[in-house]
């Protein structure tokens, strides 16, 4: 019984790992740029949650009014200025690489010597919507299974933009090639940047919901960073519904796994699945091979 | 640059502590940086599992110096340091391009985590005391004479066939396969020789150390420390990584200590700065300039 908690558990806390990965899968798949400073933003939005019931009494859920708008903008701004002259410059996918994991690796440095500076690296958290609720008979907290809800609502939000509007399938086919995208008139730039814009403000959004439950401080985004760069590999890039469920099938390895073998040794979990799927699928669960 | 070697090497007769500790830092981010621009920058393979090695070879140190004299276990960590990287390459050096960055800045996770676990599961303890009575001023000359050897050997490397298939090797893999190298065990082979340097270095630094834990061992900020002097450098060169070093290590010096994020924030902005500004590292930068002085010297004479 015990064991089936930890599963419910684990599907829980997945569902938020599919959430946080899926605004990063956007902005490599779509944009074509791994950013490294990505759990920077999913800390803003973290710590705007936080901020917004700590100092102004309100409830965490309205700070996405303030976080998102904030992260939209700041993540356009970095691919439009920041980013477009490496794609200007970069031969291949490789090269453009190397330079964007240095540029977003400084970003992610800045970001976070800022907010340490700001707010100091103590542990933050709050109580909010803390009461059990039985879910199949395992008792879980209101507030993961509202976060996950969340996460569910808006994956799927995700995916039905992608699958039926003209803007989904604009994407779409530029996640399968940039460059025929633009000769059958798709501004490539234009929407590129609009989805790394909206990869920023999802993780901000995936903060909010995480530090509901989650305490976090200034220096653990980049945790979450390593998290859903683990998600978006085992997904395979580009893919939404995959990377939902590879969070999922991650969530429920690492509690299970924390259960069974030693709670100390999750990231040490995290990462055999991880170094697992990058030799024996490297391009991910959930592609076509 | 032997004159400068003859002057660093007599500096501890006059040198007060605090300067010798500064080039005791700065000599192992020479060695540290000019080991990763050894196999990174010729491949272009970032690696980011720097501060893995340099932990094994702490803790090698600090396992063994309690059953066998220091020169001993330096050199026990240097080989543990070579087959760990050696076997780490043989399984991931086919992967490129940032899942090899992510794999490499997960390892040093990954080896931090499981010996903290191994430490208090199996040792019940989670720090290690080290018993040695090395002076500053050994360690210091050590340090010296790993760093030399590591540029000169890095340089000699450069001007032999395996530092032409490494290059080829970063210029293009596949054409490299095809031109007959054996690229994998040329891969493996330096990425472990550069790793052995990691691990020996660690190993020296640790014998300053009352105690160490994984933490200390297996801090991150090593490898992107190394990373930022070799780029800052120029990591095509053999010396660019040691010119790097040392503004770093200063400027390290000066911030760490009182103002650790603001170090933070100015290690982010060398990289942004290299990237868009510095892509071959100041190396390249002073090199333009000087043949450009060269060239407007010799104009004027033959005039």
């Amino acid at each position: 019984m015990i064991l089936f908690e930890v599963f419910i558990g684990g599907i829980l806390l997945g569902g938020m790992y599919g959430l946080i990965a899926l605004g990063l899968n956007l902005q490599y798949g779509v944009a074509r740029i791994l950013n490294l400073s990505y759990g920077e933003f999913f800390l803003g939005g973290a710590f705007t949650a936080f901020f917004t019931i700590m100092l102004w009494k309100l409830n965490p859920m309205l700070s996405v009014f303030i976080s998102i708008p904030i992260a939209f903008a700041m993540s356009w701004l970095i691919y439009q200025y920041m980013m477009i002259p490496l794609v200007r410059r970069s031969p291949d996918q490789d090269a453009l690489d190397a330079d964007v994991v240095l540029v977003t690796f400084g970003l992610f440095f800045v970001f976070q010597g800022l907010a340490l500076v700001n707010w100091s690296g103590d542990l933050r958290g709050y109580s909010f919507l803390s009461v059990p609720v039985n879910v199949l008979g395992a008792t879980v907290a209101l507030n993961r299974l509202v976060a996950f809800l969340g996460a569910c609502a808006l994956a799927a939000a995700i995916f039905l933009v992608l699958r039926y509007t003209r803007v989904g399938a604009a994407l779409r086919a530029i996640t399968i090639d940039p460059v025929a995208a633009g000769l059958v008139g798709i501004n490539v730039r234009r929407f590129s940047a609009l989805t790394f814009a909206a990869g920023g403000a999802l993780a901000a959004t995936s903060g909010m919901l995480v530090s509901t439950f989650i305490s976090f401080s200034a220096t653990s985004g980049v945790e979450y960073t390593l998290k859903a760069l683990i998600v978006v590999i085992m997904a395979g890039v580009g893919r939404v519904t995959g990377t939902l469920a590879a969070g999922i099938l991650l969530g429920v390895v690492e509690s299970l796994g924390g259960y069974l073998i030693d709670p100390s040794l999750t990231i040490a979990i995290n990462f055999g699945l991880f170094i697992l799927i990058l030799l024996v699928r490297p391009t991910g669960l959930f592609t076509r091979a | 640059m032997a004159l400068g070697a003859i002057i660093l090497a007599l500096l501890p007769m006059y040198a007060s502590n605090y300067v010798i500790s500064i080039f005791i830092v700065l000599f192992a981010n020479v060695a540290l940086a000019t080991a990763w621009a050894f196999f990174s920058g010729a491949t272009r393979y970032i690696s980011l599992a720097t501060a893995s090695f340099f932990g094994i070879g702490i803790y090698v140190l600090a396992i063994a110096h309690v059953y066998v004299p220091v020169p001993v276990a330096l050199a026990a960590a240097a080989i543990v340091g070579f087959l760990v990287a050696a076997v780490v390459g043989l399984s991931t050096l086919r992967l490129r391009g940032v899942y090899f960055v992510v794999f490499t800045f997960g390892l040093t996770e990954l080896i931090h985590q499981i010996i903290n676990w191994w430490e208090i599961n199996v040792n019940k303890t989670t720090s290690r005391y080290i018993f040695t009575d090395v002076p500053n001023v050994n360690i210091y000359e050590t340090l010296l004479v790993i760093a030399l050897i590591t540029i000169v050997g890095s340089w000699y490397v450069s001007k032999i066939r395996l530092g032409f298939a490494l290059r080829a090797i970063g210029e293009d893999e596949t054409v490299a396969r095809h031109s007959g190298i054996n690229t994998t065990r040329v891969k493996v082979l330096c990425f472990a020789l550069s790793a052995s340097v990691m691990s020996l270095v660690g190993a020296v630094l640790a014998l300053r150390y009352p105690y160490i834990d994984a933490s200390i061992a297996f801090n991150n900020s090593w490898s992107f420390q190394v990373l930022i002097a070799a780029l800052l450098g120029g990591a095509g060169r053999a010396w660019g990584p040691a010119v790097g070093a040392v503004p770093l290590v200063l400027l390290s010096d000066l911030l760490a200590g009182s103002f650790p994020h603001h170090f933070s924030i100015a290690l982010g902005l060398c990289f942004v700065v290299i990237v868009y500004f510095l892509p071959g590292g100041v190396t390249r930068l002073i090199l333009r300039l000087y043949h450009a002085w060269w060239a407007e010297q010799t104009k004027t004479r033959t005039h």
